[in-house]
């Protein structure tokens, strides 16, 4: 366990770099101290060649119940842009090593547009999303009316954002925002063994399936499938690309070096 | 907003505080039995928005208080429930609300609640008042009481999960008839048709009923909270999604204390001694 941080914590468990957010008795509402930890933490993970996944999730009663009002109640335009506090955000979509989200509990305003950051998402079954920034009189401003646009359509975004209703794990399973509801008591196993699963997996392979993902929500179908092929053709020079097909074509497992 | 403050008055109160802030109904905790007694008796236990908003806290309380180990729900007086207060009823009431924001939360607690409910139908059980026994997981029924599906009376449909549990217990024709023709059920018909767990006479009604409940209490909670939730999946799942939460579920009751004191029990020939964890 590494405590170099105030409000997370962070470990490397069967090379997966996993984060917790630590505030729990605030059900770990973001700041922007929090956010900078969460990605100063994730982008160290990205550079270290023992991290092959990263894991976030949240102490407590909930992975993260919104944002902490106090830091925004008496900021104007001018001092929000001068801070440019979501620049932070930005740096997590630049992270090449997948992240999985285990989610539990209150999954709401800012905390749900951290999860919608995360490429897999598990939920556990009794979690509640929601937008609840419309009957506050802001709205979301860290990707959650693009990425949840994008994730569930034009009619089901609005719903959720215009009325701020909390929905359940299984409406947000429906939808293809999680991939997978598990019991609370096997949110944290479960979410192991998915990590453990896609370290085991050559990781330019994964690198390079995530980045063209990626691409799917920023491109157009025949650019997107441009750089797709492009990323299918890099693997060629990779040996683990050898070695897997070799391996596969011999019978035996095959032994990745990452490279 | 108030009720959210006396809401947390009473979850951290201990169980005579709550039961001096409670206005409609009684909550006690005895020996891993937590009781919540419908309490208005006036109104055969009628339901109302304060009763409602009172159930919720007690279920809560029962839910979150880990020495309770199940849960028995009955009335007062001579009824179980009259159902809705029909007092409150007017033209303008808004049955859908009513529904979603009264009813609606109290099914879903009892339902994810992952301890055995009892429903301890110590008198007439009408309307909305017999569609929470239905919610329970148990029913016990004295043998006197009656059943009535009494919406059919007013022009209403019968609501609170009704037919969701009904043709669950006793077939799809069978409810069918109950709620077209809301014909009175005794005890009799009662346990013949599978509609309750046991019919109990007068003299052993709350020996029996308190025996049951501590029956339960020494269970293997965790498990038998898994076995309510894996029979409400069984309805909904198909196999493969069904098969993959019954892994969930057995790996989470064979990680419980109570499984080794099983196993324990088991290889030393004594009776297992449970602590619900």
């Amino acid at each position: 366990m590494n405590n170099q941080w105030s409000h997370i914590q962070t470990e490397i468990v069967k090379n997966a770099g996993t984060i917790t957010l630590n505030r729990p008795e605030v059900l770990n509402a973001l700041n922007t101290m929090m956010v900078s930890e969460i990605v100063q933490a994730m982008e160290n993970f990205d550079q270290d060649q023992t991290v092959k996944v990263i894991v976030l999730k949240g102490a407590g009663r909930a992975f993260a119940a919104g944002a902490d009002i106090d830091e925004m109640l008496d900021k104007n335009a001018i001092e929000l842009e001068l801070l440019n506090q979501f620049s932070d955000w930005d740096r997590i979509a630049r992270i090449k090593k997948p992240i999985i989200g285990a989610v539990h509990g209150f999954v709401l305003g800012g905390g749900f547009e951290l999860a919608l950051c995360c490429d897999i998402l598990l939920a556990s079954q009794y979690t509640e999303f929601g937008f609840p920034e419309a009957g506050l009189g802001i709205m979301p401003g860290a990707g959650g009316t693009q990425r949840l646009t994008k994730l569930i359509g034009h009619a089901r975004a609005m719903k959720w954002l215009l009325t701020g209703e909390r929905f359940s794990a299984e409406d947000a399973w429906q939808y293809g925002i999680v991939s997978s509801i598990v019991p609370d008591q096997l949110l944290v196993e479960e979410t192991e063994k998915m990590a453990e699963a896609i370290a085991k997996k050559p990781p330019l392979s994964v690198r390079l399936i995530k980045e063209s993902v990626h691409k799917a929500n920023e491109l157009s179908l025949a650019e997107g499938m441009q750089q797709e092929r492009k990323n299918f053709y890099l693997l060629f020079s990779s040996e683990d690309q050898k070695e897997g097909l070799r391996a596969f074509k011999e019978k035996r497992k095959a032994d990745f070096k990452g490279r | 907003m108030l009720l959210k403050k006396r809401e947390k008055l009473i979850l951290k109160a201990d169980n005579q505080e709550a039961v001096s802030m409670f206005e409609t109904i009684f909550y006690e905790e005895n020996h891993g039995v937590a009781t919540i007694t419908l309490n208005r008796k006036d109104k055969l236990n009628a339901f109302t928005e304060g009763m409602h908003q009172e159930l919720m806290i007690a279920l809560k309380k029962a839910a979150q208080e880990p020495t309770v180990r199940c849960l028995v729900i009955t009335g007062s007086g001579k009824a179980f429930s009259a159902g809705e207060d029909l007092d409150g009823v007017t033209e303008e009431l808004d049955h859908g609300e009513v529904i979603r924001t009264r009813y609606m939360p109290v099914m879903l607690q009892i339902a994810s609640l992952n301890k055995p409910v009892v429903a301890a139908i110590n008198g007439a059980a009408a309307g909305s008042g017999l569609s929470l026994a239905l919610a329970c997981d148990f029913r016990l029924m004295h043998e006197k009481a009656k059943l009535v599906q009494a919406f059919i009376h007013v022009g209403l449909i019968p609501d609170s999960a009704n037919l969701f549990y009904l043709p669950k217990l006793i077939g799809h024709a069978k409810a069918m008839e109950l709620a077209v023709f809301g014909e009175k059920i005794t005890a009799q018909e009662a346990k013949e048709s599978g509609l309750v767990t046991r019919v109990v006479n007068d003299e052993n009604w709350e020996k029996e009923v308190a025996q049951f409940a501590a029956m339960l209490a020494q269970k293997p909670t965790v498990a038998v909270g898994l076995i309510k939730r894996l029979l409400q999946k069984s309805w909904g799942e198909n196999l493969q999604s069904y098969l993959l939460e019954e892994s969930y579920s057995q790996r989470i009751a064979g990680k419980s204390p109570d499984h080794m004191e099983g196993l324990a029990a088991f290889k030393e020939k004594r009776t297992p001694d449970f602590k619900g964890e």
